[in-house]
This record gives C-alpha cells, sequence and structure tokens, in this order.
C-alpha cells in the first residue's frame, strides 16, 4: 500500500506540513500593531509612504486593514485592532464616549469632490456649491453612484442630501444607485453608467479608472473631510498594545509624522493636510 | 484601459520580473488554500465516507444540509469566522484575526462541505460494490470508512481539486478574517480586489490571470501524477 | 475481523461449534415474491456440499441467508444452536459469484484482509497464499486486471487468509477453462482437507461428482433434495432434479 503515495496524500502531507510551520514563522516577526482605518488611506498610498518612515524610526510593523470608517469603528468596537484612523468625526466622537476608544486626536484633513461624467446632465460643472448641486442632479434625475456602506465619505454624503432637502430614499434603485461597497468600486460604477459620485479628493487622484468622469464640484468648505486618530480602550480589551499604539499615534501627532503626511504626493498633488493640535482653528475648505 | 493584450504582457512582466511582493502574495495564497483544503480533506473524506456508509435516521437531511453549504457564500462564512475570532467573540483571546491562521480556518469551513458532498456521493457508488464483501469479512466501521477513502483516492482528488478550486478563488471570506494586510494577509484574490478598487482594471486582470495560471498548474499536476500513478498501480 | 487465536474463552459463542447448521421454515420475500419459500436444511460440519438447481432458484440467495447478509422475512437459522451474529460470521468467508476486487494490487487485496498480523507475518502469509493461487506472475498486478480465473482464484486465496471454518464458494469456476477449473479444484480439496466446511454454489456436473459428498438441491426456493453425491446423481429422487441433470427445461 505504501509504494505509491497517492497525490492527495502528497498534498495533504504537505499542506499539513505548512500549517505546522506556520506559527513558528508567526512568532519570529517583528513587534506590530492593528490600525483599523479606511479605503481612502490605504488605496492612496498614503500608508505605503508613512508607515516604512514610522517602522524605521521604531521597529514597530503596522497593519493596516483598510474598511469603511463604519465598519472600521465597528471592528474597534470589538476590539479587534489598536488604533482607529478614520473620517466621521461625530462618529467617532461617539465611539469614544461609549467607551471604544481613549481620546479622539485630529491628525488631518483633505476635501470631498463631486465627479461626474463630461457631459454633465445637471449642468453643474465648475460650481462650488455642493447642496445646490446636488439639488440639480435630483431634479433632472440624474444618475448618482452612493457609497451606501456607512462609510465615513457615505456619512457625509448623506449629509450633504440632507442639506439640499433631497429624500434620497425615495429615489433609491432609480437615478440614485446606492452601490453598497467601497470608494473605488463605486467610482467603477459611477465611471461604467456615467453617474455622479461623492469622493475624498485622494481616492479620486489615485484612481486609474476615471473613464469619463472629472471632477464637478470641489472647493464647497462644507466638502471638508477630517481625518482623526484613536486608541483603542485597553481598559474595555486588554489585548490592545497601548505602547506601540500610543507610539504611533504620538508619531503621526508629532512633528515627524505630520512632515511625513504632508511630503506624501500624487501627480506632483499634495493628498492630504496635517493639521494636528489645531482644533481650535477655524475649519478650512 | 487597456486591451487584452497588454494585460497578458503585464501579466507576463510581473511574473518575469520576480517581483518578491508578487511571489510572497502567490505564496501565501497557495499556502492558506492548499493547506484548508487539506484540511477540509481531513475532515470531509471520511465525513463524506460516513454518509455514505451509515444509515442512521436523519442521515438524508444531514446529506441535503450538506449539499446546500456547498454554495455557501464566503462572506457569511468569512463573517462567521470574524464573529468567532474577534477579540469580543468566543475564541477571540487566541488572536487569530488577521492571521493567515484565520483564513485557513474559514477556508476550511468554505470547502468542507464541497469536499464531503463530492466525496459521499463517489463513495457512495464504490460502497455499493464493496458492502457485500466488507460486510462477509466483518470490517469495522473505521476500517471501512478507510478502505473505500483509499481505493477511491483517483475520484477523490477530483473532489480535492473542487475544494481548492473553491478556496483559491475566493475572497469574501478572506478579505474579512485576514483584513488584506499587506505582507501579512495579503493573497491573490484579495490583492485583485485591492486593484480594481484602486481602479487599476488592468493590474487586477493581470493578477487574475495570474491565478487563473496557478490554478491551471495545480490541476494539471495533480492530474497527471494521478495518471501515472494510476498507470503505475491500479486499473 | 475476529482474531480466532484471541478467542479461548469457553462460553465465548467463537469457542462453540458451528455445526450442525440448521435452517428451518426460513422464508425471504421481495416485492411480493416469495424468493426462498418455506426451505428447511440441515448441514454438518464434514464434507464438501454441493448446492445445485437451476438459474434463479435461489441458491445465492441462500448462501446470503445462512451466512447473515441478508436476514430472512421469517424462519430461523442456526449455526451449532447460536443464532447468526458478527462472532459467527467472523468464522466464515465467502466468494461470490461476482467477487469483489479491491482496487489494488492482488497482493494488497491479501494483505488487506491481514491486516492483524505483524507485517513480517503478513508478508510471509501473503507470498504463501500467493503462491497456493499460482499468482506470483500477477503479485503486482492491480487485481482488476487480472483474468476472470485469476481474479477467482484471488478471491479464494483471500477468504481463506481470513481462516474461517466454513467456506462458501458460489460458482467459483463459472465461464473458466479447463485448466483453471482445475486449479480451482485442487485449492478446494485443499482447503477440505484443512477441515474447512465446503459450501459449493455449482452448474457444473462433473464437478459436483468429484468434489461433493453430499448435494442440495434447490428448486423453486425450496430444498427439493437432499442427499448423498453418489446417490444423487445415481437416481435424483425428483422431476425437477432429474430435469436439471438431464438438461431439460421445467416449467
Ligand atoms: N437481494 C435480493 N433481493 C431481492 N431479490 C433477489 C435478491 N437476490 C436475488 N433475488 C432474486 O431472487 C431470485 C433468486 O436469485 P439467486 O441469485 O438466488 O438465483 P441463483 O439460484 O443463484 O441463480 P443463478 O444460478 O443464476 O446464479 C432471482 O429471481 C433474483 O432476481
Ligand atoms: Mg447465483
Amino acid at each position: 500500500m505504501k509504494r505509491y503515495l497517492s497525490p492527495l496524500a502528497v498534498v495533504s502531507l504537505a499542506a499539513v506540513a505548512l500549517v505546522t510551520i506556520a506559527p513558528v514563522t508567526a512568532e519570529a516577526e517583528d513587534p506590530f500593531i492593528i490600525v483599523q482605518s479606511t479605503t481612502s488611506t490605504q488605496n492612496s498610498g498614503l500608508f505605503n509612504h508613512i508607515l516604512p518612515m514610522f517602522k524605521k524610526k521604531t521597529g514597530i510593523d503596522v497593519r493596516v486593514v483598510a474598511v469603511g470608517t463604519g465598519q472600521a469603528i465597528k471592528n474597534a468596537a470589538n476590539g479587534d485592532g489598536d488604533v482607529l484612523l478614520v473620517h466621521a468625526k461625530a462618529a467617532e466622537e461617539k465611539f469614544v464616549a461609549e467607551g471604544g476608544g481613549v481620546k479622539r486626536f485630529d491628525v488631518m484633513y483633505n476635501d470631498f469632490v463631486i465627479v461626474g461624467p463630461k457631459s454633465d446632465p445637471a449642468k453643474i460643472a465648475r460650481g462650488k456649491d455642493a447642496a445646490a448641486a446636488l439639488k440639480s442632479i435630483a431634479d433632472v434625475k440624474a444618475p448618482f453612484a452612493s457609497r451606501g456602506d456607512d462609510s465615513g465619505t457615505h456619512k457625509a454624503e448623506k449629509r450633504h442630501w440632507k442639506a439640499a432637502g433631497v429624500d434620497i430614499e425615495k429615489a433609491s434603485g432609480d437615478w440614485y444607485r446606492s452601490t453598497g461597497s467601497g470608494m473605488g468600486a463605486t467610482l467603477n460604477t459611477a465611471a461604467g453608467m456615467g453617474a455622479y459620485a461623492l469622493t475624498d479628493r485622494a481616492t479620486w487622484i489615485a484612481f486609474k479608472n476615471k473613464g469619463d468622469l472629472q471632477i464637478v464640484i470641489e472647493g464647497d468648505p462644507k466638502l471638508f473631510n477630517q481625518y482623526g486618530v484613536i486608541l483603542v480602550n485597553p481598559e474595555k480589551h486588554k489585548n490592545v498594545k497601548v505602547k506601540e499604539g500610543q507610539a504611533f499615534i504620538d508619531w503621526l501627532l508629532g512633528a515627524e509624522g505630520q512632515n511625513a503626511i504632508r511630503s506624501f504626493q500624487l501627480d506632483g498633488k499634495q493628498l492630504f493636510f496635517p493639521n494636528a493640535g489645531q482644533e481650535n482653528m477655524k475649519k478650512a475648505g | 484601459m487597456s486591451d487584452s493584450g497588454s494585460i497578458f504582457s503585464l501579466a507576463l512582466g510581473l511574473v518575469l520580473s520576480g517581483d518578491a511582493e508578487l511571489w510572497s502574495i502567490i505564496a501565501l495564497s497557495l499556502r492558506v488554500s492548499l493547506t484548508a483544503v487539506a484540511l477540509a480533506c481531513l475532515i470531509g473524506l471520511p465525513l463524506g465516507a460516513f454518509l455514505a456508509v451509515v444509515k442512521f435516521p436523519g442521515r438524508d437531511a444531514v446529506v441535503a444540509l450538506l449539499n446546500a453549504f456547498m454554495g455557501l457564500p464566503p462572506v457569511v462564512v468569512g463573517l462567521f469566522v470574524y464573529l468567532a475570532l474577534s477579540r469580543s467573540g468566543p475564541l477571540g483571546v487566541l488572536g487569530l484575526l488577521y492571521t493567515p491562521t484565520a483564513m485557513i480556518i474559514a477556508q476550511t469551513i468554505l470547502v468542507t462541505p464541497l469536499i464531503a458532498a463530492l466525496a459521499r456521493q463517489s463513495m457512495a457508488d464504490l460502497h455499493v460494490e464493496y458492502d457485500e464483501l466488507f460486510r462477509s469479512l466483518g470490517l469495522s466501521m473505521s476500517r471501512t470508512i478507510a478502505a473505500l477513502i483509499w481505493d477511491g483516492r483517483y475520484s477523490l482528488s477530483t473532489a480535492a481539486l473542487a475544494g481548492f478550486g473553491r478556496a483559491i478563488a475566493e475572497v469574501g471570506a478572506v478579505i474579512i478574517v485576514g483584513g488584506n494586510i499587506e505582507h501579512v494577509t495579503r493573497v491573490m484574490t484579495t490583492a485583485i480586489a485591492l486593484e480594481t478598487s484602486k481602479g487599476d482594471l488592468a493590474l487586477a486582470m493581470a493578477l487574475g490571470l495570474i491565478l487563473i495560471t496557478l490554478a491551471l498548474f495545480v490541476n494539471s499536476a495533480v492530474l497527471t501524477l494521478n495518471r501515472t500513478a494510476r498507470r503505475l498501480a491500479y486499473a | 475481523m475476529l482474531k480466532r487465536s484471541d478467542a479461548p474463552v469457553s462460553d465465548d459463542i467463537s469457542a462453540q461449534p458451528l455445526f450442525p447448521l440448521a435452517a428451518t421454515d426460513l422464508v425471504f420475500a421481495d416485492r411480493g415474491r416469495t424468493l426462498i419459500d418455506n426451505l428447511s436444511l440441515t448441514l454438518d460440519g464434514r464434507g464438501i456440499t454441493a448446492v445445485m438447481g437451476s438459474n434463479g432458484a435461489g441458491k445465492s440467495l441462500l448462501l446470503r441467508l445462512l451466512h447473515g447478509l441478508l436476514t430472512p422475512t421469517s424462519g430461523a437459522i442456526r449455526w451449532g444452536g447460536n443464532p447468526l451474529s458478527d462472532e459467527v460470521r467472523a468464522r466464515q468467508a465467502m466468494v461470490f459469484q461476482r467477487p469483489t476486487m479491491l482496487r489494488r494490487s492482488a497482493a494488497d487485496n491479501l494483505r488487506f484482509v491481514l491486516n492483524h498480523l505483524p507485517r513480517n507475518e503478513r508478508d510471509r502469509r501473503v507470498e504463501e497464499l500467493i503462491a497456493e493461487a499460482k499468482l506470483d506472475h500477477a503479485a503486482a498486478t492491480p487485481a482488476r486486471l487480472l483474468s476472470g480465473g485469476e481474479q477467482q482464484r484471488l478471491a479464494i486465496a483471500r477468504a481463506r487468509a481470513t481462516e474461517p471454518e466454513v467456506l462458501f464458494l458460489d460458482e467459483p469456476t463459472a465461464s473458466l477453462d479447463p485448466a483453471s477449473v482445475h486449479a480451482i479444484e485442487e485449492v478446494v480439496r485443499t482447503i477440505h482437507a484443512d477441515g474447512i466446511k465446503v459450501i459449493i454454489v455449482t452448474h457444473d456436473i462433473g464437478q459436483a461428482k468429484r468434489l461433493a459428498d453430499d448435494v442440495v438441491f434447490i428448486n423453486r426456493g425450496r430444498v427439493a433434495e437432499q442427499a448423498a453425491a453418489a446417490a444423487f446423481f445415481e437416481r435424483p429422487a425428483t422431476d425437477a432434479a432429474q430435469a436439471y441433470l438431464e438438461g431439460r427445461l421445467q416449467f
């Protein structure tokens, strides 16, 4: 029976061997923290730019889980991460108030833009008023692609619809398309069907499948997009790596981290604007 | 956007450039999926054989359940494993979330019903043939199951391959429990999802092409091995 | 599988004699057809018994019932006074009309039933059995590639490997050439000489004459005749047996 090993057995043996090796390699790793963050910071390439600097300084690996802000906050609330870095200030403050996080700090900002097809059926291009533009889109029932995933961007978008006085629930499935997915997938959908969409500028600049889409609305102070950072509460979750997590937050908020954020450029454009410690200054556009 | 020709050359370029990151992603994909399939075989083959051999009340219901689970959406499995492995979940203390081990667990759960259901089918056919002999020999249940698995090994390797196909192509479960963390839990499918979300459809397609080639390679390797072994050992 | 050497305790069923075998008022019905019809039969543990009868008479069914692979609709089977059980069946072996070959080499088919032996002893025993079955040339050949005669010899060797006290053979030489028939008859004689009770189904009258000590003639699910072989072939008592021996169709 032993004279011919079946391929099945070979595969099984190989794989079982791999399982047994796996924990060994895991142990030999550097100290690391898990950061629950958003797709915009990841997809734009910001993390790839700043994390190596942090690692060089401290030896700490930062493992980024990039999901929507809503999902990131939920994961952090479950204790599945050491640091939360997202962009939905109200939700973040609620998270801290409920004991999920220690304290919230402003880190940086960028802004949202509204993108749309060149044909511009709602005739809103080059405008500055986000609410008015959305109203026009609703009036002509031009297709609009929404994240619909409870992300920071989605929360912001809903705020702007409210400001425009449009009830999008009624339009959902009609001209209002809720994709229930990430920023990239939503932009792919918008590009595919010539729809308008709200996106953060960083994702937009880094996005490669723009197709017929272009920026139609930018510069409205209300389109301000603030990112905050929070240490997950170690009193609630004993597994939180306080020392390493705090080191990352301190670095981000300090001169080195802020400079690192400032120095990140794509196509010659700065994508994120550090504003740590400027809590009391007026909100810029 | 690139046409298919440039996607192909992009894929080829990626492979030939010996890009360390690409290779580590490929290696992790293989490690996770092959391990999951091996574990799923370890559970699924005996389970399938058991269901083929042993009559008990409710067996049909179990088989129906198994068949239904063959089509389990990966996201549901991912969510289930996330809830179990989350720090707030029952197995949170193990600290397995966002590790390759978590991905292996999720894919094992995903693939076991498929392998068990396919195994049950081919084991049932073989069992019809062997049943009287085994009863005449007074074979124990465990030896019956072992003998069916061994003698059915070539048809069972098809079940294992089907499981591998499902595992290696799956993104919904591994992205939830692995987190698609660069250098740690990023595999082919989550890398494809990431590139798609960056709008880099050409790169995503190229990675997809590499994934298909990989699956093709594993499949033909197993089939060739199988054929030679069968020719040498068995008819 | 039961290891007979492990069963020395006297009040254990496995230590009690298997014979006489008594089947009383056996009935086996399936989908409204009574296939074994109030059959009664007593056999002792000596000699070779041939079971004969036309196609569909119920010979293979009877063997399955006696061996415990089928449960009778009614009636009783007693082996040395004991009902059928795993212990009783473990002391018997059966070679089926269409032998089942495991998908492994001839030698591995034997090794499979010698699982309980230590490795070197098992290999030795496999070698002996292979030699006895005249399969030396084919030991490593996949069993399912063997010729019909070789498969029958392997099946008998495999049954023999389990060291039974009773061996059921269901038409072991059907469709074999004369040399193969001869080889198998030799093996059957050897088995019988070892003190093993052989119950063989055959349509080969010459073979029955050569091998059998007594004959059980089955007709339509009943024992039509049971007699010493010489007497049966000399003067069959029933029309059915006479017709069968003369090769006439019976309706
Ligand atoms: N397991 C079974 N369940 C139901 N019916 C059966 C079963 N086995 C055999 N039969 C039927 O019982 C009858 C007797 O079959 P059996 O195989 O005993 O015949 P036989 O005497 O061995 O004939 P042959 O000489 O052709 O081998 C046949 O009509 C057959 O269809
Ligand atoms: Mg028969």
